[in-house]
């Protein structure tokens, strides 16, 4: 059974469809990557914290990474952003932007905020799917953690 | 220095004469060599980063360089408004935990240890081209 100290990814994403295509995306790896969901960003700031539900967390136990959408019902992504990046027990988790939008502004102000990675999620299925796997497989065995 | 006229999508910081030829060539296999500069040292690195050349899509960076070394070049491109935003990745034999957490608190992108095998870091510096030209979408 996962417990909350294993999580290789935390994906922070409210759409039901794209949980699901993003989780089959991830698995379709053979390798296993412990995936959490949280919905909204203040359940994400509080797995990340380890504050509210999430207290029994380590917080010097992150993820290898978090996906995070933009547009999230509570805290919005950029928000959630901005508060991971500002701490200083938490700024070195890459945080790679997973969304739809394409606005210039979203782009730049994210990655001033110090977002690692910026993917516009493909609209078709096949791509998604694809996009998300690369993905897996750069930020849980490419990249190297100082943790 | 060898420059790319054109705007370029990657800038190969290296010194090691023999992996700056594998990583273009690794590059040249996945059809992404077309639009890179190659820099031997962090001097040349910054020159290139801090003129008015258009910045490129991602940064390939070594540690281990003459005159100024990669961190140097990190700290000072995260510390420039016209830099801080280039996506950087190292790119290096280090693994010693002081660089890698020292790269990550200066806000780095990502970090890649050079693999040692040769075909292994052939398909590494393909793979990272792939993700930062193709699936990244640059500030730039």
């Amino acid at each position: 059974m996962m417990t909350l100290e294993d999580i290789e990814i935390l994906l922070v994403e409210d759409n039901p469809t794209d949980i699901e295509l993003t989780l089959r995306a991830l698995h379709k790896q053979n390798f296993t990557s412990k995936v959490f969901v949280v919905k909204d960003g203040a359940e994400a700031l509080d797995f990340i914290f380890a504050t509210g539900t999430f207290a029994q967390r380590k917080i010097e136990n992150p993820p290898k990474v978090i996906l995070l959408d933009l547009k999230l019902p509570k805290v919005d992504g950029i928000e959630v952003l901005r508060r991971v990046k500002a701490d200083d027990r938490t700024k070195s988790t890459p945080v790679v932007m997973l969304t739809s939008s394409q606005e210039e502004r979203d782009v730049l102000e994210t990655y001033h905020l110090g977002a690692n990675s910026y993917i516009v999620k493909p609209l078709d299925f096949t791509h998604f799917v694809h996009a998300v796997s690369k993905l897996g497989i750069y930020w849980s065995s490419l990249n190297k953690l100082p943790y | 220095m060898t420059t790319d006229p054109e705007p370029v999508d990657i800038l190969l910081v290296e010194d090691n004469p023999n992996d700056a030829e594998l990583a273009q060539r690794a590059l040249k296999k996945v059809n992404l060599a077309a639009h890179l500069a190659v820099v031997r040292d962090g001097a040349e690195a910054l020159e290139y980063l801090l003129s008015s050349r258009p910045k490129p899509k991602v940064v390939f960076l070594d540690l281990k360089l003459p005159k100024i070394d990669g961190i140097e070049v990190l700290r000072r491109t995260r510390a420039d408004d016209r830099t801080r935003s280039v996506p950087v990745v190292i790119l290096t034999s280090s693994q010693e935990e002081r660089d890698v957490v020292e790269c990550y608190r200066l806000g780095v992108n990502s970090y890649v240890v050079k693999p040692v095998e040769f075909d292994k870091f052939y398909k590494a510096v393909g793979d990272l081209a792939t993700y930062w030209l193709v699936l990244n979408k640059s500030p730039l």
